[in-house]
């Protein structure tokens, strides 16, 4: 702890006063900086894909707003405090999964949300960094790699909020936090014959899950995926009309807020999940290949925050975060391009959407937070 | 110790994570590339036909209809008009749920099973994401309804259009005739031409003129390239090609004579049918009773239809182009002209009547209406409608004459006029009867087709025809009802000439005139108080065979079984203008009732300022004679 008081101050001593000012703050610049181009560009796309309504832009712009606040929030908890906490966080998370089960408030046969006064939130959200703390919290006290006993112990924390989403139903989300306590696992050195058997395990599970786990719709969009063009008007509109949008782009687009796709309202979904489709309209290829340069610069700070930090409990959680991060982004595009099925998966801090962003801005609020503390050490 | 230990650890651990990062780093990096390559497949190299979808997707071409032609009567009295009407169309393929936008829309506008009905009929006939109507003249009222609810009702729109509009109603409905909408039949028979013609045309010509010139009335149809949101609103107008207007008609119709005709025949069923002698030209044309043609237009509803349909009175009949009557005593001037250009009788050949014929060997008594006494000539029997005197020229002449003579006036065969579905009549040869009866021609068979009974039938526009040949001395036209389309006149077509001596047609002329204005004609009152002279022949046809030696009781018969009342005629008899046809349907006597009807078209025709349009006939007449 002396050695921990120690640093701060020659920290604060030997750099110049910003820097200074966002080390007391904990916050990490490049990263920081990165995610307001980010918001930035976001708030852009999507004042164009509200087809010029300042409304939409405005109300999003709010969101960013108390994100970033959330975010600097996130930062400044200690890691051991994450680590104390991580068990409540984890029975809070899944009691609220409960809730929603039981009292949720529905939109297209789904239940999802949870009113409390005038505010609407989505629990699953706040999830998607409850598990991979709970997991990353998990293993590290234990020694790695995992044994058997360890890994079913963190499958199961995986499994039982995951059930609960599924029964939202929100597969989307399902996967994606599934996806992020496996990630925890995966760094924590799972073994690879354990992943081969896994990945083995469900490619023999394809044809029940096909046959028994998958609702109607659910199904209807995996064959969608495989011939788009069978059902024009129904079930391949949204991605028929995603492709003509991206496609009729080309390499320099038809530019800002010129996009006949999303402004003649073909495009479906243009604020949300589609809103890639907008930005590859309107600002042809060079434009997702520099949002996509963006997301990649971000998803390598977390990865140099992760490979930096000082315990293992950082590493793994800055991990999971990150590659959790990019595979938001890689399914939101990969189905608005149609090589994946369409599954509910927002773009980070672009599509529209309030709890989404504040969850990433927690997310890249403990980034910092493991940041600030493999900076104190290293001193 | 512990120290060490939990160092060594960090250090693997740390390793393995190391490791794990990387490996996962690898995977981001081919992830994106996938993400990349997909990218620039679907942005460079497919490019051109994403960009063709997108356009497709916004630029639609649309059809824009042409407006139809209008009708006008040689007055130019409008005959069919386009008057704007607010159709409220459904886009199947942009409404999710059919049923509850219908509800919604049954809350706005008035809306009724039948509308319903119709439209989910015509739902399976329409062509991709073209407008299906569901109900035509919206009210100002209903169209702000709609407009106000817009935002619940995507894929509805109000259309303004053009709907076809007959403002003489009945007067007209059987020449005239009425458009309607196109229906799956007429869709199935379009090929690729029509269906571009029709693109943005939802009705075609069902009945009368305009299904006879449907070509020129519906005019060409032009295109507009027009931006659409999703919704198929349409945002712009890109590109357009202004449609070309169908061809307006003019009429030989007179729409005042057509009424005057009509309140003569006042509620008695049949048919008048009036020709200019000197072009074919068709002045009245009336079957009656008639019906609203407008109740066709947009769609007539089952009740309507059926009751109209179901009427003893027939009024979708058209009696002057298809009902094919006895045409009775109304032949006996043309058959007189046969005879004696034949030289079967001349003008002193006489003949003893003694109320009845008997053939040679035959003890049937083929009855005269009654005895005409012992003298009988041509004239006379012309005047008296002598039936013994034609009796005898039909036994001495035979059918094959009889026959030719019809023929060249027009009998037996279509008249040509331009309206569709005209029936032909018959009058009977030998060659009809052993085909149609496997019989041979038997003596008494000429007795019944020269009294125009028996076999013989005819519309009552061939007999006006007939009888503007006899009124032309021999030149038969063609009957035309349109007279000019676009400013230019139809010309006069000239079938074929009669070649009768002039003796002759003076001689049937007097016999006619002598119908009308001999102390004992027939058909006095097609006459009565006219300062010009009209020549006519009456004729009763009978329905019902009457028993030999029993006598035609009037009382006894029902109503639709008493004998049908024919006249024709034409005048003035010294420069003949006009030529008429009448039947009036169980009228009883031709010269009571129907010549009546017959005065009152000449007395309106007459009254009208001539106009001058003898020197083109004229000269058509000497081109035709060239040729």
């Amino acid at each position: 702890m002396a050695n921990r008081d120690y640093a701060g101050q020659g920290e604060s001593g030997s750099l110049r006063r910003p820097a200074s000012l966002s080390r007391r703050w904990h916050i990490d610049m490049p990263l920081l900086l990165l995610l307001l181009l980010l918001s930035a560009v976001g708030l852009g796309i999507l004042y164009s894909a509200s087809g010029g309504e300042l409304a939409h832009a405005r109300r999003q712009a709010v969101f960013i707003g108390v994100a970033f606040v959330v975010m600097v929030a996130a930062a400044q908890l200690s890691l051991e405090a994450y680590q104390r906490w991580s068990l409540w966080f984890y029975f809070g998370g899944c009691c609220l999964l409960v809730a929603v089960l039981f009292f949720g408030d529905g939109a297209k046969g789904a239940q999802r949300w949870l009113q409390l006064g005038n505010f609407r939130f989505q629990p699953s959200e706040v999830l998607k960094l409850v598990v991979p703390i709970a997991v990353a919290t998990y293993l590290c006290r234990r020694s790695l790699p995992p044994s058997f006993a360890v890994i079913l112990g963190a499958l199961a924390i995986i499994a039982l909020p995951v059930a609960l989403i599924v029964r939202q139903p929100d597969l989307g989300t399902a996967i994606l936090i599934a996806a992020s306590g496996m990630f925890a696992l995966y760094l924590a050195g799972l073994s690879w014959k354990w992943l081969g058997g896994a990945l083995l395990g469900l490619m023999v599970a394809i044809w029940p899950i096909w046959n028994w786990g998958l609702r109607d719709y659910q199904r209807q969009r995996i064959l969608t995926l495989f011939n788009p063009d069978a059902d024009r008007l129904g079930s391949g509109w949204n991605i028929f009309q995603s492709k003509a949008a991206i496609g009729s782009g080309g390499l320099q687009g038809k530019g800002y807020m010129q996009g006949t796709q999303s402004q003649l309202d073909f495009l479906p979904e243009s604020d949300t999940d589609f809103i890639v489709a907008v930005l590859a309209e309107e600002w042809g290829l060079w434009g997702v290949l520099l949002l996509l340069l963006l997301y990649l610069l971000i998803i390598a700070r977390g990865i140099y925050i992760s490979f930096t930090a000082r315990q293992l409990f950082g590493c793994l959680l800055a991990g999971s975060i990150t590659l959790t991060f990019f595979v938001y982004v890689f399914v939101n595009i990969g189905m608005v391009t149609g090589i994946l099925p369409v599954v509910g998966v927002p773009l980070p801090l672009v599509s529209r959407g309030g709890t989404a962003v504040v969850t990433l801005m927690a997310g890249f609020g403990i980034l910092m937070a493991i940041a600030t503390e493999s900076r104190r050490t290293h001193f | 110790m512990s120290d060490n230990l939990h160092f060594k650890d960090h250090f693997t651990e740390r390793r393995l994570f190391r490791n794990r990062m990387l490996v996962a780093l690898v995977g981001v990096i081919a992830m994106a590339g996938v993400l990349v390559a997909r990218l620039y497949n679907l942005q460079v190299v497919n490019y051109d036909s994403y960009r063709t979808q997108s356009d497709e997707n916004r630029i639609q071409v649309r059809p824009v209809p042409p407006t139809r032609g209008l009708i006008y009567d040689r007055y130019g009295a409008l005959l069919a008009d386009n008057r704007p009407s607010y159709t409220l169309s459904l886009v199947r393929e942009r409404i999710n749920d059919l049923n509850a936008t219908l509800e919604l829309l049954a809350e706005l506008v008035r809306l009724e099973d039948s509308d319903v009905n119709k439209f989910n009929k015509r739902l399976p006939q329409r062509r991709p994401f073209e407008p299906v109507p569901l109900r035509f003249r919206l009210s100002e009222e209903e169209i702000a309804r709609i407009g106000v609810n817009e935002f619940r009702l995507p894929g509805v729109s109000v259309e303004a259009g053009l709907v076809r509009y007959y403002p003489h109603k009945e007067l007209l409905a059987h020449s005239v005739g009425y458009v309607g909408r196109i229906n799956a039949r007429e869709q199935k028979d379009f090929n690729e031409e029509d269906i571009r013609r029709y693109s943005g045309t939802q009705s075609i010509g069902k009945v009368g003129l305009e299904r006879a010139y449907e070509k020129l009335l519906l005019g060409e149809v032009g295109f507009e390239n027009v931006e659409t949101n999703a919704r198929g609103r349409v945002l712009r107008v890109l590109e357009r090609q202004d449609p070309k207007p169908g061809a307006e008609l003019v009429l030989h119709l007179d729409v005042d004579l057509q009424q005057a005709v009509l309140d003569a025949l006042g509620d008695q069923r049949g048919a008048v049918v009036a020709i200019d002698v000197q072009t074919g030209g068709v002045l009245a044309f009336v079957s009656q009773p008639a019906f609203d043609p407008n109740l066709f237009v947009t769609g007539i509803s089952f009740d309507n239809y059926r009751a109209l349909r179901d009427s003893p009175d027939k009024p979708l009949f058209n009696r002057a182009l298809q009902g094919q009557y006895p045409p009775g005593s109304t032949i006996k001037p043309m058959l007189a002209l046969g005879g004696l250009a034949a030289g079967v009788i001349d003008a002193n050949t006489t003949i003893r009547d003694p109320g009845y014929y008997r053939l040679p060997n035959d003890r049937h008594k083929y009855r005269d209406w009654k005895a005409h006494g012992n003298q009988v000539d041509v004239l006379q029997a012309l005047i008296e409608s002598c039936d013994v005197y034609f009796y005898d020229m039909a036994h001495r002449w035979g059918i094959d004459g009889m026959h030719d003579i019809a023929s060249r006036f027009g009998l037996g065969t279509k008249t040509g006029i331009d309206l569709p579905v005209e029936r032909p009549g018959l009058y009977p040869s030998r060659e009809w009867k052993r085909g149609a009866r496997g019989l041979p021609w038997f003596p008494g068979d000429n007795l019944n087709v020269v009294l125009g009974q028996g076999d013989v039938l005819a519309t009552p526009l061939q007999l006006a025809v007939m009888t503007a040949t006899i009124a032309n001395r021999g030149k038969h036209y063609k009957p035309q009802i349109v007279k000019s389309i676009n400013g230019s006149e139809q010309p006069a077509e000239l079938l074929h000439q009669v070649e009768v001596k002039k003796e002759h047609w003076d001689l049937v002329f007097e016999g006619m005139e002598g119908v009308v204005n001999h102390p004992r004609g027939t058909g006095k009152k097609a006459g009565a108080e006219l300062d010009f002279k009209v020549a006519g022949k009456s004729g009763t046809a009978q329905l019902v065979s009457i028993a030999q030696g029993a006598k035609y009781d009037s009382k006894a018969l029902h109503e639709r079984h008493r004998d049908n009342a024919l006249f024709v005629a034409f005048a003035p008899v010294d420069n003949p203008q006009i030529a008429v046809a009448v039947l009036v349907e169980n009228g009883e006597g031709g010269g009571r009732v129907a010549a009546p009807v017959a005065r009152e078209v000449f007395a309106e025709w007459m009254s009208r300022p001539r106009e001058n349009s003898v020197d083109t006939t004229e000269t058509e007449l000497r081109a035709d004679v060239d040729g």
